[in-house]
């Protein structure tokens, strides 16, 4: 019997409704609406360039844009300036609202904080971990600034609809084992390139006691396999951070249940255990007892994989009442002020600065080697954010294994990268 | 056109392409030449001063991954690179190469059948890659019409900018 519509995955659908299709199938190329963009002040500036370039005068829907100071605050250099300069002078010509200044926090914070990621929606940013958003059901995917302008102008961006994988996760994570370990466990198993192309789909009865926080440190590291976008089904989580913060009315969508995927991995979360991803690539991971004694001289929390309230409560709990090693340097950013206020509120600020943190304003700090926390020749970092490849927090002879924030606050105690179970 | 060949392995990230240190300033300026004199320098300080017009990058699986910048393809293409022929690449560098018409040839084998030093000859248009030295013969994936195109035209913009003229 014919079937009455294709199945479709939750991707598949959002794909179809942007581009005014009743179904699309993977492979296929559509030119599709978008409901919300993203630009940085290191990405912005060469897609403003690029837009006026094309010689439109207006961009399609100054409401639909987002732009947010975030890599290089407060200014580090006349260039870094100069780069601010050009986002607040766009954002005033074209009357974008939404122009979120040094003083916000990270763009991947800032965009579902401030409810502009909604179920449904199809975003794209002018950043790789634009694919951050998907926690919240939405496919949001990483553009380069050309791409960026075009949308700029038009509205609209052509994709190929890309095969789904399902990541089936079931049960509960134990203690001081932490989201970040089951993203790092999935790439270390699929391999950098294992999603390349495709869209990730988060879902089975573990993603209940995965937290927002949680989901989006999940989704924003899918691109470390590759993935177009990464995804997660709505349901009460999602409901509940959202109630109070949309900026508009939205409606979910589901897979159905015969959706067709082109790989299915299933996790039992019961058994992980805390993860590192040695450099100089994100999908060399290994569990933390193979690692072997590594002396650390630099640990980093924060960055929008990790800079948020559980991340912080986290590490507040392993360093409560301890001291950070004095051979080694804690530096940790909040990934907005938001997030800074709460974290003051609830004394989490207090107790890492009392354990001897350094903490720095919100913003992407040490995590790409442009701004803070710049690491010297022969320096190894533990780090709680996205990328260990050469050279990425600054010289090309430094070393950065990547962890979760329970992991990097308990190697900050001793000075070794150390399992956070054990202290 | 016979091109010298550079060989990379698997995994080459936009960071190895141009470190994040470089793009405040590109942002700012522009100046695609600066970009160029520091082109995989986290991988070989010296490539800058080595690679030559119409050279050619021959690469392993997933070349290009991580950052969305840019800043990767115009460095490449500023340095004289003419085409990266590479085992597989990362999506949001594919795409962004395409748009700033820098040739992107997808071709399985081709990681083994070339050394740096070699010479090749790139026919991106008949999606055929051939080792001058060995005399082997690498067949490309072929690229859509419309890719063809914006390649041709020298990227997405000069291609919108001759499409809207016409």
């Amino acid at each position: 019997m014919e079937r009455v519509h294709m199945s479709m995955t939750i991707t598949e659908k959002i794909f179809a409704r942007a581009s005014d299709k009743k179904s699309v199938s993977p492979g296929e190329i559509v030119d599709a609406k978008i409901d919300a963009t993203m630009v940085h002040d290191l990405t912005g500036p060469l897609a403003i360039h690029i837009f006026r370039e094309i010689g439109v005068a207006k961009v399609w829907d100054p409401n639909k844009i987002v732009m947010v100071c975030d890599h290089q605050v407060p200014a580090n250099s006349i260039d870094a300036a100069q780069n601010h300069m050009v986002l607040r002078k766009f954002a005033s010509e074209q009357k974008i609202q939404n122009f979120y200044d040094i003083f916000e926090g990270i763009c991947h914070q800032v965009v579902p904080e401030k409810g502009f990621a909604l179920p449904g929606f199809l975003i794209v940013g002018a950043d790789s971990h634009t694919t951050t958003y998907g926690a919240l059901g939405c496919v949001s995917a990483g553009v380069g600034a050309t791409d960026m302008a075009a949308v700029f102008a038009t509205g609209k961006l052509w994709f190929r609809v890309p095969e789904s994988i399902k990541i089936v996760l079931e049960k509960k994570l134990p203690r001081r084992v932490m989201a970040k370990d089951v993203i790092l466990k999935i790439i270390g198993d699929l391999g950098a390139e294992g999603a390349n192309y495709r869209s990730a789909e988060f879902t089975g009865p573990g993603m209940r006691n995965i937290t927002m926080d949680g989901r989006m440190t999940m989704c924003n590291m899918g691109v470390e396999m590759g993935t177009k976008n990464a995804i997660v089904p709505p349901d009460e989580i999602t409901e509940k951070y959202l109630a109070g913060r949309a900026k508009q009315h939205y409606s979910a969508v589901y897979s159905d249940p015969d959706a067709q995927y082109i790989e299915k991995h299933t996790y039992d979360l019961s058994e992980l255990e805390p993860q590192i991803a040695c450099p100089h690539s994100v999908d060399n991971v290994k569990p933390i007892a193979e690692v072997g004694k590594i002396e650390i001289n630099q640990a980093f929390l924060g960055s929008c994989t990790n800079g948020r309230m559980e991340d912080l409560e986290a590490a507040a709990a392993v360093l409560r009442g301890k001291k950070v090693s004095r051979r080694v340097r804690l530096i940790v950013s909040p990934a907005s002020r938001d997030i800074y206020r709460k974290a003051l509120d609830e004394g989490l600020i207090k107790i890492l600065v009392e354990a001897g943190a350094l903490v720095e304003a919100p913003c992407c700090a040490a995590c790409m080697g442009a701004h803070v926390g710049v690491l010297g020749p022969g320096e190894v970092c533990i780090s709680a954010s996205n990328r260990n490849f050469r050279g990425r927090q600054g010289s090309p002879e430094s070393k950065v294994y990547l962890a979760s924030p329970a992991t990097v606050a308990a190697s900050a105690i001793r000075g070794v990268i150390t399992d956070p179970r054990d202290v | 056109m016979m091109a010298r060949v550079w060989v990379f392995n698997n995994n080459i990230s936009t960071d190895d392409i141009i470190a994040g240190r470089y793009m405040p300033k590109f942002e700012a300026t522009h100046d695609s030449t600066w970009l160029a004199s520091h082109v995989m320098e986290n991988i070989d300080s010296s490539f800058a001063s080595k690679v030559a017009k119409g050279d050619v990058i021959i690469a392993g699986r997933n070349f290009g991954c991580g950052s969305s910048r840019e800043e990767a393809p115009i460095a490449l293409k500023a340095a004289g690179i003419s085409a990266v022929v590479a085992e597989s690449f990362a999506r949001i560098f594919y795409r962004n190469s395409i748009n700033r018409g820098l040739t992107v040839l997808t071709c399985p084998g081709v990681h083994e059948g070339f050394k740096s030093g070699d010479a090749a000859k790139v026919d991106f248009q008949e999606g055929v890659v051939r080792n001058l030295k060995t005399g082997k013969v690498f067949k490309a994936e072929p690229l859509p019409n419309f890719v063809l195109k914006i390649i041709q035209a020298g990227g997405l913009l000069p291609h919108l900018k001759q499409t809207l003229k016409r």
